[in-house]
């Protein structure tokens, strides 16, 4: 089956950028997988609904990137007393963990070997599913947590190194087993989902209007992008043209977000490697970024800041000037500390060859974003899909081929300096008129969808609309979910030491995988 | 022995006690004013101290008696220690009965009883830092028994308080097989402190942790007790390096009234701040090392003393 039949089959759904919708049988569902791997299609998402109340059964969807377009494909799944799809983690080996989400929220299952749970840590009685329509959610159940089988690796001199979920520093949870000799890790495998906090559900009792506030939590780090996301999705549905001023303002948050980000990651890498020099200069940069974005976007980490229909506050004159003074300043800033990274030589012992993650490993898994591009894999959807206003501006590429925390870290310093680019061409001649325009109520049980490139890579929110104003279905997507599995091949033939600075390299959200 | 020389013995380990935690909060100070931090107090050490003596002790269920001794054995073993280095006088009762090679002995029955105390527990971190320290530690080693025996050639002792007296006789003769083993001596005292680059005592990351990791289930008087031991324990590196290769202030025997003491105690306290200003200085330059060139590292500090000891011979000093 070629990707531009499809095309031609698939209608169009409403989002920022072009996106297609396949409706597929049971069997297709698993061949439309194979055919976009076998043309190079990345995996983007997975995620399933209930919709017996509806049409008597459950959805399954997944959403791939094909050259200039999204495709979500659509499979209905008719049996709703034991529902179940053909897997396409055989593919896609990053839809597995998705796969087992689905299984945990809405008892969809595979046909997969692996059949653990991923979300569910006892939180809820096994044969509940917090996802379908007939659970409301508000219910406590007490905790009784089971034995997760790792998988066991046996032989001579061969332990296990149990690590978290609470760890020595204040970070989020999550439990990494490594299976070691000596200090070489032969295996590691991470189990998530502590801090799953019911998102999707979260999102049913929301009203269109506010959903974006609930989406700029999934992932604290990137409220802009899931916010962004979301009321992208939002103004698809509803066919509302944002003011110019505003895609131009949300576009420098979502700059100020990555710029932030990295400063901060930049920081904490050298810190990991034990030079707390680096870790001090980038803070004190970072810090005079989140000042900065007090005056000029009214918080310091830009949480409620866009909105459906454009963006909360407008940008004065004199924060305009601030922020082109603060870029002014940071640039000679970062490139210096540029010069003092690349030419330490006991930090580049530390960066170099630390963590590799080969190209073709990292296309196989299915990488994206930042890590991706750090591998050597040329993605970034505001240069391969560009929406407004990324269409006009051309943002270069950032790749590096290493694929080791050298190259994790070069991205950073060369995006730094693209978006400070951006940020500067938003400013120098902002639209003048509204911030924000009236977003009508959606019509019901229509999907639209918002993807936007956050810091770590895309960012997806595919909505659903439901009755008066309500949202049916929410599905909050974080390219961390990709990237985790990438994490327990980067680690492999490292030695246990050098895996908080690898770690730190990829720096995913917990929150936002465990939703 | 004079009733003096046990007032002076007893007060040189005291003013041992009371100012290692002073210079550890010193070399946080210019660590912090390096990387453009503002830095904590000087009485930043003390006040954990105070803290950590007053809460209870959370002790882990399996736990057995040896885990509660170590704290102790480690600091007695650091007084020890200070009694035994000639920091202000060199006529030291005790210093008379052991020769720095004892010194060393008594640097490595710390280190057993805190890597068995941080296997007591049986959690994967205490076992790791054990083994690292375990591997740390006999290599470092070797490395400052060379640059001991550098010492030791020079003035025909293994007594430290000698050592002292044979460069005092001769304060402005720098010999060249010194300057290699205070190189070494440096990388030793690094490595044996567990500062950067070998170890990173700021640390949160518990799977990079050497020390931290040993004494992650330590707490309240306990913890105390071991934090106390490290700052002692680098208090003492500190002097054994002034005592071979910065003599000078010393109290000599014979010429020890209150006021070359009160000279000595100046002088100490003057190479202290000296001392922890260039320490901050190389930690805050240097990257934490990967562990596996650890070795390579401590192989240097070894081969560096050798070179020392060449030196001497072939110049025939």
């Amino acid at each position: 089956m070629a990707t531009n039949f499809m095309e031609f089959q698939a209608p169009r759904l409403p989002a920022n950028i072009p996106t297609r919708r396949l409706r597929v049988d049971r069997v297709q569902w698993f061949q439309t997988a194979e055919s976009f791997r076998k043309s190079n299609a990345r995996f983007l998402t997975l995620w399933g609904a209930d919709d017996r109340d509806r049409d008597g059964g459950f959805r399954i969807y997944a959403a791939y990137l094909i050259p200039n377009t999204v495709m979500v494909v659509e499979h209905f799944i008719e049996d709703s007393a034991s529902p179940s799809y053909p897997g396409i983690a055989g593919f896609y080996p990053a839809a597995l963990r998705m796969q087992r989400a689905v299984a945990d929220l809405l008892g969809i299952s595979t046909d997969e070997a692996d059949t653990r749970g991923w979300l569910r840590h006892g939180g809820w009685p096994e044969s509940l599913f917090p996802l379908r329509r007939d659970v409301d959610g508000s219910q406590q159940y007490p905790v009784e947590s089971a034995p997760y089988p790792f998988v066991p690796v046996e032989g001579d001199g061969v332990h296990e190194i149990a690590v978290g979920p609470v760890h020595a520093g204040t970070i989020e949870p999550g439990h990494f087993r490594f299976t070691v000799v000596g200090e070489k890790v032969l295996r590691l495998e991470e189990r998530l989902g502590y801090t799953h906090k019911g998102v999707a559900k979260l999102f049913e009792n929301s009203s269109q209007q506010n959903g974006h506030r609930l989406a700029a939590r999934v992932s604290g780090d990137s409220a802009v992008a899931f916010s962004w996301a979301y009321c992208a999705a939002l103004e698809s549905l509803t066919q509302t043209v944002c003011p110019a001023r505003a895609i131009i303002l949300r576009a420098l948050a979502l700059e100020q977000e990555r710029l932030a980000n990295h400063l901060g990651d930049l920081g904490a890498l050298g810190n990991d490697a034990g030079f707390a020099f680096g870790l001090t200069q980038f803070s004190r940069l970072k810090e005079e970024l989140l000042r900065a974005n007090i005056v000029a976007f009214g918080a310091r980490y830009l949480m409620d800041y866009v909105v459906p229909g454009g963006v909360a506050f407008d940008m004065t004159p004199d924060a305009r000037r601030l922020l082109l003074d603060l870029y002014d300043a940071m640039e000679p800033s970062v490139s210096q500390m540029r010069s003092i990274y690349d030419e330490h030589a006991g930090l580049q012992d530390r960066f170099r060859e630390a963590g590799r993650l080969e190209q073709a490993t990292a296309e196989k898994l299915g990488a994206i974003g930042l890590v991706a591009r750090a591998s050597g894999i040329a993605c970034d959807l505001r240069v391969d899909h560009p929406w407004a206003p990324y269409d006009l501006l051309a943002p270069k590429l950032v790749v590096q081929t290493g694929g080791d925390v050298a190259a994790r870290v070069q991205v950073r310093f060369d995006e730094i300096l693209e978006s400070l680019r951006l940020c500067r061409l938003f400013l120098s001649e902002p639209p003048k008129d509204a911030i924000r325009t009236s977003v009508p109520v959606a019509t019901s049980g229509v999907l639209g969808v918002g993807l936007v490139e956050g810091w770590r890579g895309p960012v997806m929110i595919a909505l659903e609309t439901g009755p008066s104003g309500g949202i049916r279905r929410c599905h909050a997507h974080d390219p961390s979910w990709q990237n985790w599995p990438l994490i327990e091949y980067a680690i492999l033939g490292n030695i246990v030491p050098d895996f908080p600075l690898i770690n730190k390299s990829f720096n995913l959200s917990y929150s936002g995988q465990d939703g | 022995m004079s009733a003096l020389t046990m007032v002076r013995q007893f007060g040189e380990v005291l003013l041992a006690i009371a100012i290692a935690p002073l210079f550890a909060g010193w070399i946080a100070q210019c660590r912090a004013w390096l990387q453009n931090r503002s830095a904590p107090p000087l009485t930043q050490p003390y006040r954990m101290l105070r803290k950590l003596f007053h809460k209870d002790v959370a002790l882990a269920t399996d736990a057995s008696p040896l885990f509660r001794m170590t704290p102790y054995i480690l600091f007695g073993t650091m007084v020890l220690a200070a009694a035994i280095i000639p920091s202000v006088a060199t006529d030291l009762p005790f210093a008379r009965v052991a020769d720095a090679i004892a010194l060393i002995g008594l640097f490595a029955t710390a280190r057993v009883f805190l890597s068995l105390a941080a296997m007591d527990i049986g959690t994967a971190f205490g076992s790791m830092g054990a083994r690292r320290d375990m591997m740390i530690g006999f290599l470092a080693e070797p490395a400052l028994l060379m640059v001991l025996f550098n010492a030791f050639l020079l003035s025909g002792s293994t007594a430290l308080p000698s050592v002292v007296e044979a460069s005092t006789a001769h304060p402005f003769l720098i010999d060249p097989s010194l300057v290699f083993a205070a190189v070494a001596f440096l990388m030793v005292l690094l490595a044996e402190n567990a500062r950067i680059p070998i170890d990173n005592p700021a640390t949160h990351l518990e799977l990079t942790m050497i020390h931290e990791a040993m004494v992650l289930e330590y707490s309240a008087r306990h913890l105390a007790l071991v934090e106390w031991s490290s700052d002692l324990k680098l208090f003492n590196y500190a002097c054994i390096g002034f005592a071979l290769f910065l003599p000078w202030g010393i109290a000599a025997r014979g010429a020890d009234g209150a006021l070359t003491l009160g000279v000595a105690v100046i002088a100490l306290l003057i190479k202290l701040i000296v001392a922890g200003a260039a320490l901050a200085l190389i930690e805050s330059l240097s990257a934490k090392l990967r562990i596996f060139r650890a070795p390579e590292y401590l192989a240097t500090a070894f081969l560096l003393a050798v070179l020392g000891l060449l030196v001497h011979l072939l110049l025939g000093a």
